[in-house]
């Protein structure tokens, strides 16, 4: 077929067959289908298709500019200044975005955006992430030698897992990962051949994490595979819970007993927004617990200017700080970055803007100010206690609250009908709720089935970083939704 | 023992747990000279003296580093989408402005800080398959063979990755050329597939003699499964533009052999010699008929990081893909998905690139004089630069045809190399650090891509501005007469 580019009826010099093992054994995301007919229904109503809405809302991706949240000016301004540095000479800009501007492209060779840079990333830029990590952490020491750059955290989480995960052995490596978690995760662990060693969040105590449960599930796959690393997400995604201190010491005083590698996922740090809840990092707890712990456990810390106030999730930034890691396996390291060439230029510059805001004083501070601080960022869109409420009002949905992240994970108390119904249809429950919910009210969420669950539970993801009207919106359609839903399978 | 007298704990990731493969992972590109070079830029900055005052880094095909300039119109369509209010300043062009306009629509809440689908912009992707259509007098293009990528990198990686399986004697191989860029070696060696090396013919000006591919495959059946067959035009770093009848022969072997073919077409406009032309394999390939363009299976790459725009940082690519078998390209599509998307700002110039500006709009006379300025000045250097070398005694160099790079063969005394043996250094990576050391000029040895057996080669960029490549082409020619003195 001149179409596809792609004749029957012959032979592949590549099929499916000779793909890698690794490659075939990863779970596809159910989210794309779900995307893609979102997309679908979205060209129909333009063109005339009658429906029972008038838009689609897309809640399912954790994109907070997709949602509507405005990119930061100073940001902007500065990245601009960067990729057309005509700018820097023209009076329409701030002078401390001007002067922002060329400081960065004096640490770019040849004082341009499009050159490459260090495998791990810019010099400057490496230093300013570990004076901004030892300010985060109190004082607690950062080397600029132990932090490297990528294009997203994506990339640095799979590099790492790279050095981790290898298929000498009869047993395949196993990681620990948070049930729920998002699915590229998943995803990159088997791809390179690894195993996922599920482990729950308690749902009813707001999806803490138990070291009860970990241990358990050590327990049951010591046999299966060979547990090397403990994956955790604070805050968690998509659960909205905020580790405390306690657990936090909890989990490492465990990864030393049971010698595992620490991953903690802390993207979201920016994303706090419960009353009484703080971000701690798991860096700043391990060394506060003091020797011998503090230099023994391995751990790789990461972040990126994906999720947060900045929310620049296209931009491509992210980096990794790994602590306690053996001196001979720190001289690899790099090797890995390397076939990426460089981190994108981009994303490093967002990154540097993220650590070194406008400072009191600077023109760029009085905007900066009103629009970054996360709470406020809420504030302006619907505050999760009202998310709550409302949630927690529709009959047949409970919720748990969620202190930091980007999203809610409703449970979905399903009639025995529908789920009966689902099976008949080969489909996960709540795959299925997601793609009626779409169909028949044009919002779109992502299904518990796609982040890991409970067996026998159901759950939606929605986005909260999401504006007022939109969000009112959502809720109400989700409500008239499920209430039909109800009386049609009850 | 440790401060507390509890001995010392073995880590958990150490030189035994950790995944062997990254062992084996070298990209002399970024090695240790120039780890080196950096070092010693570090000194010059800390007032050490040094017989030179700067540290040349023609060891990558970095543009913009050299100081070459980049393309008006991009940056001013890259600054419009990153920041949109400058959609209000007059002093932008309306060509520009309706770009940035289009692009920002097809962006999640029209910011460029939104995900993209994983395969990338669907309205970039349409306009890359035009953008092939048209170089290719006509031949299709399907945007969903189209898959955008963090730079070509990103995508041969992906490739190579999608394909390799097997132990022992069933280990997927991959025919890379020797020369090759050294991405190949290292991506197959962390896959722990196997490489099969075929030869260039350095006497032939680099050319490729099918000859030599099936000698190749041939030995290579014995211990590994052929799967895939990769060749870069133009070349890196031999510079060799290949002849169309040598793409057709090496369409015909793929065919007969059943391989799948990687096409490198990152240095496509970059084409300097005289009689030389960039034909593209995918148009060759449906040249040749049905009997091929049917069945042979292809991935062609390019990107945003060479021939006239050289926007390295910007990490914009793309490959298309040809007769991919529909399964195979499920997991293909499956695979990029983990890694989320390639950068939108990458994505975006990507588009301006296969999108330029038109010859009835206002950017074009600027753009059209950039362009070709850009491409002028890097033939002169090519022709400059083998003009120089092959004055040089003992250093002999082919036409730079095309690319980015020269790859001269050195003549080195015995005595070097013995000296160099002694050191446990490769004698061309021997005689590259001390041209480091005595001239501050930072290249990339032979041994770093592969050659043949007993010969000596550096690849050296041709970026630097002209007056200073002069300065470096002689300050090479008297290092290379002092070091044949020294050592003879």
């Amino acid at each position: 077929s001149k179409r596809t580019g792609y004749c029957e009826n012959r032979m592949s010099f590549l099929s499916v067959r000779e793909i890698s093992p690794k490659v075939r054994s990863i779970n596809p995301t159910e989210l794309e289908p779900l995307v893609k007919r979102a997309a679908q229904i979205k060209t129909e109503l333009t063109q005339g298709v009658r429906k029972s809405y008038k838009d689609v809302i897309d809640v399912c991706w954790g994109d907070p500019h997709r949602g509507g949240v405005k990119p930061l000016t100073f940001v902007r301004q500065v990245l601009a200044a960067c990729m057309y540095p005509q700018l820097i000479h023209s009076d329409k800009l701030p002078v401390d975005v001007r002067r922002r501007a060329q400081r960065l492209l004096d640490v770019c060779d040849g004082e341009s955006v499009g050159s490459y840079t260090a495998t791990a990333g810019i010099p400057y830029i490496r230093s300013n992430l570990a004076r901004f990590i030892s300010r985060r952490d109190g004082g607690v020491p950062s080397s600029p030698e132990n932090i490297f750059l990528s294009s997203g955290s994506q990339i640095s989480l799979t590099h790492v897992l790279k050095l981790l995960i290898h298929n000498q052995a009869s047993l395949p490596i196993g990681v620990l990962t948070p049930m729920s978690t998002y699915s590229t995760f998943k995803m990159a662990v088997e791809g390179l051949g690894g195993a996922v060693i599920p482990y729950y969040l308690e749902e009813e105590r707001g999806w803490e994490l138990r070291v009860e449960e970990l241990r358990r599930v050590l327990r049951e796959f010591k046999d299966v595979c060979n547990p090397v690393a403990l994956y955790v997400i604070n805050p968690g995604n998509p659960t909205g819970h905020v580790q405390s201190r306690t657990s936090i010491e909890e989990v490492i005083r465990f990864a030393a007993e049971e010698r595992l590698f620490l991953m903690a996922d802390e993207v979201y740090q920016d994303s706090i927004f419960g009353e009484d809840t703080e971000f701690v990092s798991y860096k700043k707890v391990l060394s506060e617990m003091g020797p011998p712990l503090s230099h023994q456990v391995e751990l790789a810390s990461f972040h990126s200017v994906s999720k947060g106030f900045m929310g620049e999730c296209g931009l491509r930034g992210g980096y990794v700080e790994l602590v306690n890691l053996d001196p001979e396996v720190k001289k690899y390291i790099y090797n890995i970055f390397l076939t990426d060439s460089s981190p994108a230029v981009t994303g490093q510059l967002a990154l540097d803007l993220m650590v070194n805001p406008p400072r009191p004083g600077d023109p760029s501070y009085p905007v900066y100010a009103q629009v970054r601080p996360i709470k406020i960022i809420l504030w302006k869109l619907m505050p999760q206690r009202n998310i709550l409420e409302v949630l927690n009002n529709i009959p047949g949905i409970s919720c748990q609250p969620i202190t930091g992240g980007a999203f809610i994970l409703p449970r979905l108390h399903l009639p025995q009908g529908a789920v009966r119904k689902a099976e008949e249809l080969g489909m996960q429950p709540d795959l299925w709720y997601c793609k009626l919910l779409l169909e028949e009210a044009g919002v779109c969420v992502g299904p518990g089935c796609e982040y890991g669950q409970k067996e026998g539970t159901y759950h939606i993801r929605l986005r909260v970083l999401t504006p007022v009207d939109t969000m009112e919106e959502v809720l109400r359609r989700l409500k008239n939704f499920h209430l039909n839903f109800l009386k049609e399978f009850s | 023992m440790t401060e507390n007298g509890l001995g010392h704990r073995e880590k958990v990731l150490n030189m035994n747990t950790m995944n062997p493969n990254v062992k084996r992972v070298e990209y002399a590109v970024r090695g240790p000279i120039v780890q080196r070079a950096v070092q010693i830029e570090k000194e010059l900055k800390e007032g050490v003296k040094k017989p030179f005052s700067e540290v040349i880094k023609a060891n990558i095909g970095d543009a913009h580093a050299m100081g070459q300039k980049p393309i008006t119109f991009f940056r001013q369509v890259v600054a419009l989408c990153a920041y949109p209010d400058l959609l209000e300043d007059n002093k932008f062009p309306d060509d520009a402005k309706n770009r940035a306009r289009r692009i920002l629509q097809s962006c999640g809440g029209g910011s460029l800080g939104a995900y993209s689908a994983s395969t990338g912009i669907e309205v970039i992707r349409q306009d890359v398959a035009r953008y092939i259509e048209k170089r290719d007098g006509g031949i299709p293009s399907n945007p969903d063979n189209i898959y955008l990528s963090t730079g070509a990198s990103d995508a041969i990686v992906t490739m190579l990755k999608l394909l390799t399986s097997g132990e022992g004697k069933t280990r997927s191989g991959v025919m890379i050329s020797i020369p090759q860029y050294p991405l190949y070696s290292a991506a197959l060696a962390e896959l722990a597939a196997v490489q099969i090396s075929y030869y260039l013919d350095e006497d032939k000006c680099w050319g490729l003699d099918v000859s030599e591919l099936r000698r190749a495959v041939e030995a290579a059946r014995e211990h590994c499964k052929p799967r895939a067959l990769c060749i870069i035009n133009p070349g890196n770093p031999t510079g060799q533009v290949q002849s169309r009848q040598c793409i057709e022969d090496v369409i015909r072997f793929a065919a007969e052999e059943r391989l799948f073919l990687m096409a490198d077409e990152v240095y496509q406009d970059n084409v300097y010699a005289e009689g030389c032309q960039f034909h593209s394999f995918k148009k060759v390939l449906f040249e040749m008929g049905p009997e091929y363009s049917n069945t042979v299976e292809l991935a062609s790459f390019h990107s945003t990081s060479k021939c006239y725009m050289g926007e390295c940082g910007f990490r914009g690519g793309y490959m298309e893909v040809i007769n991919m078998d529909p399964q195979v390209k499920l997991q293909l599509t499956k695979l990029v998905s983990v890694r989320l998307c390639p950068p939108i700002p990458g994505q975006v110039l990507l588009d301006l690139v296969v999108n330029p500006p038109r010859p009835d709009e206002p950017s074009y006379a600027t753009f059209i004089k950039e362009r070709t300025a850009n491409l002028e000045i890097l033939a002169e250097k090519a022709k400059l630069t083998e003009q120089i070398f092959n004055t040089v005694s003992g250093i002999r160099c082919n036409p730079v045809q095309g690319a980015m790079y020269t790859f001269p063969r050195l003549t080195l005394p015995e005595k070097a190399i013995a000296a160099a043996k002694e050191k446990g250094q490769a004698p061309d990576m021997f005689y590259c650090m001390k041209l480091l050391e005595e001239t501050g000029i930072c290249l990339v040895p032979g041994s770093g891509f592969g050659q043949r057996d007993g010969t000596h080669h550096f690849r050296m960029t041709i970026l630097p501005a002209t007056e200073k490549l002069k300065i470096v082409l002689e300050n090479i020619r008297a290092f290379h007469k002092r070091f044949t003195e020294e050592f003879s």
